[in-house]
């Protein structure tokens, strides 16, 4: 299931956090794009996201997709990173009871998901509570 | 820009597990009855709504196929998707087809066979609809997206865990009175409570079902549909879209659908009405949140009041607006492609008077909302009595 | 002179206690803590594995030496536990740390001592004048067989050792390698889980190795135990680095501080790197540690440490081992335990 050029594409992101801030109006597009989502300008500077945040919103997922069945039940939310950048990503190491909204949480490098016994491994980004 | 009527509609027999009968089948089904009611014996052009055909068994290049099975070669037909709300794009092709000039009878047709897959797989295609790379690939699910916009909705308005379930019991109830549901019963706030999570705080009865089914409306000018018509008039007001970003965490506002805002401001000042004017409305509940967050965004209710419009008996039948008399998504069932499209047939046979049970007193004008993932997209319709 | 200019270590939060594991297996628990030493072993979650603590720990070390790590001319892992059997674990990892492209890299395997192996061939290639920078890590996830000896020790873990000339925490003053073969522990491609020679691990090789290389070590720099602040050694379970120390002639509180294993586990290829990074983070500047390390098959990699005076200013830009092992702690039982460590058989 998962393609190794399609993986490999996104890496800069994936691992390094690597976005693009608009030299005409400031707003940070992570991933990069071709084209400003605010001002449509089409010229970027490269930039990193912060790696710790805020949560902004929480869920735990009690049913998943089979291939992360060892995991579940797993917390996922939308984080707002230091700078204002959003993300989605998995709050791992964390007790349920004790998620909130508005709590701090750190990037830290995790296995994302695996493509059966054979398959590439594909990393990223979890959160865990500060 | 021509008036349109609404000349024929129809859904296959029932929806549900349909395990006897394929794609094109349940297509076709639905296309014929529609074809029946409408009383034409050609259509000039047809739409098929479909979110993801390819991904649930196999097969694309849906327009050909269908018009191939319906026998209305050598007659245009293309696929439209826009996730969930396929259906409802499609209904806007069609509209925009006759409104302009092109094309004089159109059907307008979608469908979904959900069931010729594993639940793994159905739940892979149907994440399609989120951003795959940033948002499916760190493992959120559909339910998940929508459990992440009613945590904040509960934080922030203080919506609680009963409200929404009174949304599912709702539609339950119309549904239960809709011989076409998936699931023609009506359950219980206890029941939705003591169901079993799926992500917190959304619970499996807070969810809508996998579904296989298709629905189909044939469209023309007004002026032929006043000559040639056997049923009341029904006339399109109004047909607005609008998008938003695809991924949930780009938007400002997580407890917010703009693009379902935008579509209906477009749609009423189209149609000239007010949201006052509205007498009822088939949302896209495809979780009971969903529900709530339409109606605000419709303005139907007022923003972090929406939690309060099932449960206060607002949008009930009997109610001041009735929403999802058909049993919504929940009840009535989601064949992704078909529900924009069934959402139409709704309002439909409720503004000809022949919703039967579900009749609503006196309607005569009505509001569609069919939105796709998790708000990126979404089409709004208003139709009146003529 | 060079040496560790940065260095960092990771130790996954879940914990599962030699309680938990006895049960399941009817054994006698007090007697297996006593016997071995050990009171819980850190358990890494399924979303863990060697790469993923390989970067922490890496990162950690890149805070502490405040280098550009476009700089770093090899990033070498060292493991027992590699994800891929081809396809280096420093790929990703020097990838994630912003090293590639101009960089070596290669998996090392020698049993629980790739990690010292790797610490070696960094330090050679800074001192030869090859490459600025050189990363070695020693990083593992290793299993044990359920309801073998080992099961209660097998831990996870990672320690990451920047090499350079400039601005060094802790000189290398000497090294020293002694190995044989030895077939104590060993696993055969494509098998799951290894196997060892029961007792024939004790004195034929943990320890024949673990003091012929002290010993030597010691000699070739002319040095006593006296001599040395700290002392740590390979810790598959908590007697073993006292005997070896004891044996060599260091005192239990020389060894006390690297000696994490009672409350960790044998984080195999990390065991006495980890401890290393324990002990740079309390010594002072003209400290002197002894390290050796053992890896089954077998043999034992020796260094001479000195801390210098910029250990103060860099010990603080990142957490400390012994904070990682003793806070925020997760307790599983068994039946997580095995969910997580992939023991539990599922249909295809």
């Amino acid at each position: 299931m998962a393609n190794p050029a399609r993986y490999w594409r996104e890496i800069p992101q994936r691992y390094r956090l690597e976005a693009a801030r608009c030299t005409s109006c400031g707003e940070i597009s992570y991933p990069p794009r071709l084209a400003c989502r605010k001002c449509r300008s089409r010229k970027f500077e490269s930039v990193v996201l912060a790696d710790e945040g805020k949560i902004l919103t929480y869920t735990i997922t009690r049913v998943g997709p089979s291939q992360l069945a060892d995991l579940t039940p797993y917390a996922v939310g939308v984080v707002e990173l230091e700078g204002g950048v959003r993300i989605m990503a998995q709050i791992a190491d964390c007790d349920f009871e004790e998620l909130a909204i508005g709590q701090r949480v750190r990037l830290e490098f995790r296995k994302i998901q695996e493509d059966g016994q054979a398959g590439i491994l594909c990393y990223g980004h979890k959160c865990v509570p500060v | 820009m021509r008036d349109v009527a609404i000349l024929g509609v129809g859904i296959n027999k029932k929806w549900g597990e349909l395990w006897e009968m394929s794609l094109r089948d349940i297509f076709v089904e639905a296309a014929l009855n529609a074809v029946d009611d409408a009383g034409v014996d050609h259509v000039d052009s047809m739409y098929v709504g479909c979110m993801s055909s390819g991904l649930f068994v196999g097969q694309e290049h849906l327009g050909c196929l269908m018009a191939d099975y319906l026998g209305i070669n050598p007659v245009p037909a293309t696929r439209v998707e826009s996730a969930c709300a396929s259906g409802g794009a499609a209904f806007r092709q069609g509209f925009i087809e006759v409104a302009s000039g092109t094309s004089d009878i159109v059907l307008v047709g979608g469908v979904e066979k959900m069931t010729d897959v594993s639940g793994d797989e159905a739940t892979y295609a149907l994440s399609a609809a989120s951003d795959m790379e940033y948002e499916a690939y760190h493992g959120i699910t559909f339910p998940g997206l929508y459990a992440l916009m009613a945590r904040v909705h509960m934080e922030r308005y203080g919506t609680t865990r009963e409200q929404l379930a009174h949304v599912s019991v709702k539609n339950h109830k119309h549904g239960s009175f809709n011989p076409e549901a998936q699931y023609p019963f009506a359950i219980s706030v206890e029941d939705v409570l003591g169901s079993v999570m799926v992500a917190d705080p959304l619970r499996i009865l807070d969810c809508s079902p996998i579904t296989d089914g298709a629905a189909a409306v044939v469209l023309c000018p007004l002026e032929m549909a006043r000559k040639i018509s056997k049923q009341p008039l029904v006339k399109v007001l109004a047909s607005a879209q609008a998008s938003d970003s695809i991924a949930l965490h780009s938007r400002s506002d997580l407890a917010w659908l703009e693009a379902v805002h935008r579509a209906g401001e477009k749609a009423y000042k189209m149609a000239g009405k007010t949201p006052k004017d509205i007498h009822l409305a088939e949302v896209h509940d495809c979780f009971s949140i969903a529900e709530i967050l339409a109606l605000e965004a419709l303005s139907l209710v007022e923003k972090g009041k929406g939690g309060q419009a099932a449960e206060s008996g607002m949008t009930a039948l009997g109610g001041k607006v009735p929403v999802n008399t058909s049993g919504g998504l929940k009840s009535k069932g989601h064949p992704v492609g078909a529900t924009g499209v069934a959402q139409v047939i709704e309002i439909t046979r409720q503004l000809r008077g022949s919703a039967g049970d579900r009749q609503v007193e006196r309607a005569r004008t009505g509001l569609t909302q069919n939105m796709g993932g998790t708000g990126g997209s979404s089409v709004v319709h208003i139709l009146e009595a003529v | 002179m060079a040496g560790i200019i940065g260095y960092g270590a990771y130790v996954p939060r879940n914990r599962i206690k030699v309680e938990e594991i006895a049960k399941i297996w009817g054994a006698d628990a007090p007697s297996y803590k006593r016997g071995l030493g050990l009171e819980e072993k850190s358990v890494p979650g399924p979303d863990q594995d060697t790469i993923t603590m390989s970067v922490e720990a890496a990162r950690k070390a890149l805070k502490r030496a405040g280098i550009d790590p476009k700089e770093i001319g090899a990033a070498y892992v060292g493991s027992e536990s590699h994800p891929y059997a081809v396809k280096p674990t420093g790929t990703i990892l020097a990838e994630a740390i912003g090293a590639t492209p101009e960089v070596h890299s290669a998996s090392f395997e020698f049993a629980c001592k790739a990690g010292s192996e790797a610490m070696f061939v960094c330090l050679c290639q800074v001192e030869s004048g090859r490459i600025k920078y050189g990363l070695a890590v020693g990083a593992d996830t290793s299993q044990g067989a359920p309801g073998d000896a080992l099961e209660y020790s097998a831990a996870a873990g990672a320690a990451a050792f920047l090499f350079g000339k400039e601005n060094v925490v802790a000189e290398v003053n000497e090294t020293y390698s002694f190995m044989t073969d030895t077939p104590d522990f060993w696993r055969r491609e494509y098998m799951h889980y290894p196997r060892h020679g029961g007792r024939f691990t004790g004195e034929p090789a943990y320890f024949k190795h673990v003091l012929g290389a002290g010993r030597g070590l010691m000699a070739k720099a002319g040095m006593k135990p006296q001599d040395f602040n700290y002392a740590v050694f390979h810790q598959p379970n908590g007697k073993f680095p006292l005997k070896a120390g004891k044996t060599l002639g260091f005192t239990r509180e020389q060894i006390e501080v690297g000696r994490l294993v009672p409350k960790l586990g044998n984080t195999y290829s990390g065991s006495s790197p980890l401890g290393l990074t324990a002990i740079l983070d309390v010594a002072k500047p003209k400290d002197r540690i002894l390290m050796v390390s053992y890896g089954s098959g077998a043999g034992s990699d020796g260094f001479i440490f000195t801390v210098t005076e910029r250990i103060e200013e860099v010990r603080d830009k990142a957490a400390k081992t012994r904070e990682m092992l003793d806070n925020d702690k997760v307790f599983l039982d068994y039946g997580t335990y095995c969910k997580y460590r992939g023991k539990i058989l599922t249909a295809e």
